[in-house]
């Protein structure tokens, strides 16, 4: 799956993520997080970020990732939010993508 | 060494002559005397009353490497602590180790005389914010040493903490120096941890902006234990000593836990006619006293007593006969300092009545019920008030361990997960309250009552209360939140943390 604009889906209140998916013009996933449990839950977050992109099938691409403490739930929620509004199908779901 | 509840301890600690570990709550037995404070004559014709603060530092004879304390009445409109340190700093004087009762945000520019070598150590209850985050980071040389409020006193009482001068502010005071907890520009209420160092410090300094003719009566310090009187401009901001408005929390997690622990409450044999009780100012803690004000009403119960940090609910029960008397450390709020001044049975009392385990039977002793917060809480029941889950220090020991060990009924209460945070975890970071003292933590998702309370197990056996152990409410955190990688410490040690007794029951260590 190609991203073909910037999306946003998350706030920053507290126990929510707020995840920004950009085209990576290199090749790859590079995911820039922060995160106020990171010295706990770093690794965790990122491995749900590259699990549920990997599932969407997103190979080439950035993630800004501002967490507030969210629960691997929300992570999943988010990124795929982002990542449908990145490839324009914000309003057409595709359910079995997910 | 590893100490009872296993937690390594150095042989040699910069503060202490010998280092002893902590084994039972109430194994260290004190010897000796108190110390007495010296004697000095002030002649009929001598005026207390000096100028400046820096004749003031000088008249009490401060020098480099001393030791100073202050009081935490003012919590964070304190403007005492920071005035003090900046004129130390400005003097030249240099190497001294503050000892103040707590510290607040407000002192966070303490990191710039840490630095500059005035400030190289401290003793406190409490330390938050930008100032801790250095401390943890191994800002400081030597570690600094967490006492409770109870420790503290009795660490003054019995010599270990040598205060050579100590700097009060006090909401008004007249030119002897009698002072109390009201005056014209802020009010404190109680100056129940401010009493012990005038009763025990070298030199004991006065700083008001009220100065009020003499006898100020009824007085809380008493002019035979005072040197000197300065009045300055201000000594806080009232906005941040007391809060006009404790609001009841609509956190429908905070109401759940309220809920059960009153509950618990409510059916133990410690809920009946006499009984007494000590609540801190969070908002479940709050919620507790409320629910329980309900029940004592419905069932015509009334307390004997309420201890600790007075609020407005306490002070709404008392002055409706709920409550016959209140004892009262640290008034928490406006409602609470002005009861203090009007309501004849609302006790002013200092640090070691409340809480001092050697000074022949604190207050809390008589203490039926304590209901307490926590950071974390582990499997053994062992409870962390002093670092976060990234182990930075952000917290206040204050009278946790203290009534912990001297109530017959302590209750921890804390939301079981705090944002992705487990509360009740396999270990705590940092052990502030020995399990051995807890006796039940209550969470939203469920109680857990300590197994060597078979009392109390057999008691809520068959209730409709969510009873489970301590593990299954660790393992309900851990499905929730995932697995917490442990925090990565460096080898110096940033703080010491003393058991009431003089015991050390913890060591916290720098962040990676």
């Amino acid at each position: 799956m190609e991203i073909i604009k910037t999306g946003m889906a998350g706030t920053m209140e507290s126990s929510d993520i707020h995840v920004i998916i950009e085209k990576n013009e290199e090749a790859g996933i590079k995911i820039f997080l922060n995160s106020t449990v990171e010295k706990q839950f770093g690794e965790q977050i990122e491995g749900v970020i590259l699990k549920t992109l990997k599932e969407m099938d997103i190979i080439n691409v950035v993630v800004r990732a501002m967490d507030r403490g969210a629960l691997d739930c929300t992570i999943r929620a988010r990124v795929q939010s982002a990542v449908m509004r990145s490839i324009l199908k914000e309003n057409e779901l595709d359910w079995g993508l997910l | 060494m590893k100490n009872a509840i296993e937690r390594e301890i150095p042989e040699n600690i910069v503060w202490y002559d010998t280092v002893i570990n902590y084994a039972t709550p109430f194994e260290k037995e004190p010897t000796g005397r108190k110390i007495a404070p010296l004697l000095k004559q002030v002649k009929p014709s001598e005026n207390k009353l000096v100028n400046s603060i820096e004749e003031l530092i000088q008249k009490a004879g401060l020098k480099t490497g001393m030791t100073i304390s202050f009081h935490h009445h003012f919590r964070d409109g304190d403007y005492i602590l920071n005035s003090i340190v900046e004129k130390i700093a400005q003097m030249g004087i240099k190497d001294i180790t503050i000892v103040p009762s707590s510290l607040s945000n407000i002192h966070e520019s303490l990191v710039e005389h840490i630095k500059n070598g005035v400030i190289t150590g401290i003793h406190t209850s409490g330390i938050r914010g930008r100032l801790a985050e250095a401390i943890s980071n191994g800002l400081m040389e030597k570690p600094i040493v967490i006492r409770s409020h109870g420790g503290r006193a009795r660490a003054i009482e019995a010599g270990e903490i040598k205060i050579d001068v100590a700097f009060l502010g006090v909401p008004s005071c007249d030119e002897y120096g009698n002072a109390s907890g009201k005056g014209a520009n802020t009010i404190c209420g109680s100056l129940g941890y401010a009493k012990v160092d005038a009763a025990y410090a070298d030199q004991v300094v006065l700083i008001t902006d009220d100065l009020v003719a003499y006898p100020n009566y009824p007085a809380s310090i008493s002019q035979t234990d005072v040197d000197y009187v300065i009045k300055v401009d201000a000594v806080g901001d009232p906005s941040g000593i007391a809060s006009g408005a404790t609001r009841f929390t609509k956190n429908p997690k905070e109401l759940l836990i309220a809920q059960y622990a009153s509950k618990l409450i409510v059916n133990s044999p410690y809920f009946k006619e006499g009984f007494s009780f000590q609540t801190g100012s969070g908002g479940a803690s709050l919620a507790v006293t409320r629910f329980i004000k309900a029940e004592m009403k419905s069932k015509n119960i009334k307390a004997r007593f309420a201890l600790g940090g007075i609020t407005k609910p306490m002070v709404q029960m008392h002055e409706e006969g709920l409550i016959e008397h209140l004892f009262d450390v640290q008034s928490f709020d406006l409602v609470a300092c002005e009861s203090i001044m009007k309501n004849p049975n609302h006790h002013e009392i200092d640090a070691s009545l409340y809480a001092n385990p050697h000074n022949k039977g604190c207050v809390a002793n008589q203490l039926d019920i304590v209901i307490l917060s926590a950071l974390e809480i582990d499997v053994d029941f062992n409870v962390n008030v002093i670092t976060g889950s990234d182990g930075v220090i952000r917290g206040a020991s204050g009278g946790h361990s203290d009534t912990a060990a001297a109530s017959k009924l302590s209750i921890i209460v804390a939301p079981l997960i705090r944002g992705r945070i487990p509360t009740v975890v396999d270990g705590v970071n940092t052990v502030i309250t020995p399990g051995e003292t807890v006796d039940v933590v209550v969470t939203d998702r469920g109680i857990a009552i300590n197994p060597k309370r078979t009392d109390l197990l057999e008691i809520f056996k068959n209730t409709d209360l969510p009873i489970f152990t301590i593990e299954e409410l660790k393992e309900k955190a851990q499905k929730i939140v995932g697995k917490a990688k442990p925090i990565a410490y460096l080898e110096k040690i940033v703080g010491i943390v003393e058991y009431r007794d003089g015991s050390i029951i913890d060591v916290i260590k720098q962040v990676k």
